[in-house]
């Protein structure tokens, strides 16, 4: 595998090259993106993005953990997971990809 | 939030620009990260999550209504990890 990483700067450099702002403005743009799901997500809403995926908060139970280490009982306490589930689109563009 | 929510968001906070190159500023960040992960690449936005691909190994399934054994091929699916950041901020934090 290719095994490439990606980060907020080929994004950015991405937006500035197809909308043609500054590279300054771009990164913010991508920040402001980001951002925004981020809030949205925070503030215990579902952000669904079509042909992209959706990303969803799930509350967890408490419950009894171990220390693997000491096989001491802990407890976990409630939290709040995201999940995200792919949209079909991008299932069937990863899989044609990557395939051999 | 939808899709076109987002866009409007950004488009709120940025009056200077026109919705329709909100709208492709957004889209071209979500065909980057679907792109790249065709690629087999990753993607890591620290402190909001990383995309990745992980491989599923080829196994043998069946078909639940007839019982039949079905080869079932290797395949490529994306899976995302929440970012340490976000992760804080879904819990107060």
């Amino acid at each position: 595998m290719a095994g490439k990483t990606l980060t907020r700067m080929d994004l950015s450099e991405a937006v500035f090259r197809e909308v043609g702002l500054s590279r300054n403005e771009s990164a913010q743009l991508v920040e402001q993106v980001l951002g925004a799901i981020s809030s949205s997500l925070a503030a215990g809403e579902t952000v669904k993005i079509s042909s992209f995926g959706t990303f969803s908060v799930r509350d967890k139970a408490q419950r009894v953990g171990r220390n693997p280490k000491t096989g001491e009982e802990v407890p976990i306490l409630p939290r709040r997971v995201l999940s995200f589930r792919p949209s079909h689109l991008m299932k069937e563009r990863v899989a044609d990809g990557n395939r051999k | 939030m939808i899709r076109s929510e987002l866009v409007q968001k950004i488009a709120d906070a940025n009056p200077h620009l026109f919705q329709r190159d909100v709208e492709r500023i957004v889209s071209t960040i979500f065909d980057q990260i679907i792109e790249a992960m065709a690629r087999g690449d990753r993607v890591e936005l620290r402190g909001f999550g990383a995309f990745s691909v992980k491989k599923r190994d080829g196994r043998i399934g069946r078909n639940p209504r007839t019982g039949e054994s079905v080869r079932v091929e290797e395949k490529h699916v994306p899976f995302f990890k929440t970012g340490k950041a976000l992760r804080d901020q879904l819990n107060g934090g």
